[in-house]
């Protein structure tokens, strides 16, 4: 279950956005942070919502699945609306309980922030949705590249990242293993007051911190037998390619983003 | 055999935490396409001797000589470009997210390039017959299969030499029989030399010589059929015999005589139910 949560995300489909080169995906979410914030009325929003689900229907990812992944994070977005609307104190009054009154400007801040809140989140799930793990890792180590030249180490947190995500089910894996090693011997994980609970992940945590150790070492000298010595001289085995596409959705974005300034109020 | 591929010469080893040498003064010989079995049970530095091959380890005295090329510590990435290994942990010693990325791992390093690679890649994973996998993730894949990509990992390399370091000590049955079989087919159709350290006879005994080691010392020196003679002494070494050279050695106790030692149970299947004919 857990390993869904992480990994499991991608949705494999033939699409326009699973065709993408990662790189671009990468700086349209990038852009897409950015020119949210030119939204400030019911035009400017509309704009983006529609970009938004556009976009969405371009990923062929079933709405479920996208909702799903906004489940999550839908608290924070009530929290954040709920808290425009009790704290902003502008505008005509829209309705009075007498202990507590609704302002217009409460109500639309309210809307329009967790609505944009609503939007990144879309867009960024898009992105995870439609690209393998590995595939967002080659493209950030690319997009990365030229900081190489101030010495920054991309390919080696590339590499620590492609690592960690081939990992994460092994030590799933082992974590259950673990688990079920000490259920037999009498540790509960799942019942009795909160305090035994936790005191119990430290018979969980230190098995998997040792193994993970042992791992370590020996992935080092396997990667050593296997003629690793640093970034430098190796090639890529996966390439990424850039097509027309890939270029017309960034101008797409461009042009929404005129679009904004000149519909922003 | 043909000539040495990989010749040591005078080599001892310790490790700076213990007291005695796991290696010493050990001088042998590694000929071309050859199977060579290192046995010996646990301690007897016949993993030390692996790593030493391969420059993960240096000596403290001898030398070590791999394809022409002595060892040192600006002649590692060479040597590690002819000798290929394999370790005993199926898990740790998978770099890629996919079957493909893994077996390209190795010839990134090496910096081949990329049309090279993509042929190289199913070609190594033909030879291990794991061609249909090419996009597996390794948490999905069984320990004997893991395995059979790490040795196409080495193979995409072409190397001279594969070492496997307690390769298929980790794997079930059915899993070990799939690896030794894969190398049995990669020492006659590639005429790779395979170096297996292990402390398992019965696969020790698909080799064309096997050296036992003891205390850092090689012990005896000879053709499984040599070695199985040693019988109790191998016992004592630590080294348990297979099944059908203990029911082989039963059988003549009891009178029945049989040829030889049989290495392996349809050999010795074979002997027996031919033998009523022979009398």
């Amino acid at each position: 279950m857990m390993e869904k949560m992480i990994i499991g995300r991608y949705v494999p489909a033939d699409s326009i956005l699973h065709r993408m080169d990662p790189r671009s995906k990468l700086i349209i979410v990038f852009l897409f942070v950015c020119v949210i914030f030119l939204a400030n009325n019911i035009w400017t929003y509309g704009i983006l919502v529609l970009y938004t689900f556009l976009m969405a229907s371009f990923s062929k990812i079933q709405a479920r699945f996208l909702i799903g992944g906004l489940k999550p994070v839908l608290w924070l977005v009530l929290f954040t609306f709920f808290l425009h609307l009790f704290l902003t104190k502008e505008g005509a009054i829209i309705l009075d309980l007498g202990w507590f009154k609704v302002y217009e400007e409460g109500l639309r801040q309210g809307i329009f922030i967790s609505l944009r809140f609503f939007l990144l989140i879309l867009i960024t799930s898009l992105l995870t949705l439609t690209t393998t793990p590995i595939e967002i890792t080659d493209g950030l180590e690319r997009l990365l590249g030229p900081l190489k030249k101030v010495k920054f180490p991309v390919h080696e947190l590339a590499l620590m990242m492609s690592i960690a995500l081939r990992f994460i089910p092994t030590l799933m894996q082992e974590t259950d293993k673990i688990i079920k090693a000490q259920t037999a011997r009498g540790v509960e994980y799942t019942s009795g007051p909160i305090k035994d609970r936790l005191k119990a992940v430290v018979p969980l945590l230190i098995p998997l911190f040792i193994s993970s150790f042992k791992r370590a070492e020996e992935l080092a000298v396997a990667m050593e037998a296997r003629g690793y010595k640093g970034g430098e001289g190796r090639t890529k085995y996966r390439q990424l390619s850039w097509a027309v596409a890939d270029t017309l959705m960034i101008v797409g974005l461009l042009f929404v983003t005129i679009l904004l300034l000149v519909f922003r109020g | 055999m043909n000539s040495p591929l990989v010749v040591l010469n005078d080599v001892s080893f310790q490790y700076e935490s213990q007291e005695t040498p796991a290696l010493n003064h050990i001088s042998m010989e590694v000929y071309e396409g050859e199977w060579l079995a290192i046995v010996g049970h646990n301690g007897s530095g016949k993993s030390t001797l692996a790593r030493l091959l391969n420059g993960l380890q240096f000596p403290k005295e001898g030398t070590i000589n791999v394809a022409g090329i002595t060892l040192s510590e600006d002649s590692i990435w060479e040597i590690r470009k002819q000798i290929g290994m394999v370790f005993q942990n199926p898990d740790n010693q998978f770099v890629g997210t996919t079957v493909q990325d893994d077996v390209a791992f190795g010839l990134e390093n090496n910096g081949v390039s990329v049309e090279i690679m993509s042929d190289r890649v199913v070609d190594a994973l033909k030879k291990v017959n794991m061609d249909s996998f090419l996009d597996q993730e390794p948490h999905h894949l069984s320990g004997g299969q893991k395995q059979r990509v790490a040795i196409a990992g080495v193979l995409a390399l072409r190397p001279s030499i594969i070492i496997l370091d307690e390769a298929t000590s980790m794997l079930d049955p059915r899993g070990r029989g799939e690896v030794i079989e894969t190398i049995m087919n990669l020492q006659k159709e590639e005429k790779i030399t395979v170096i297996s350290i292990t402390h398992d006879l019965e696969e020790a005994s698909k080799a064309n010589r096997i050296i036992v080691m003891n205390q850092g010392e090689i012990y005896r020196e000879g053709t499984p059929e040599e070695i199985f003679e040693m019988d109790e002494e191998l016992v004592k070494l630590g080294l348990d015999i297979p099944f059908s050279v203990k029911i082989s050695k039963k059988l003549r106790e009891k009178g029945i005589s049989l040829d030889r030692h049989y290495l392996t149970e349809e050999e010795l299947v074979a002997e027996l139910w031919t033998s009523h004919s022979k009398m």
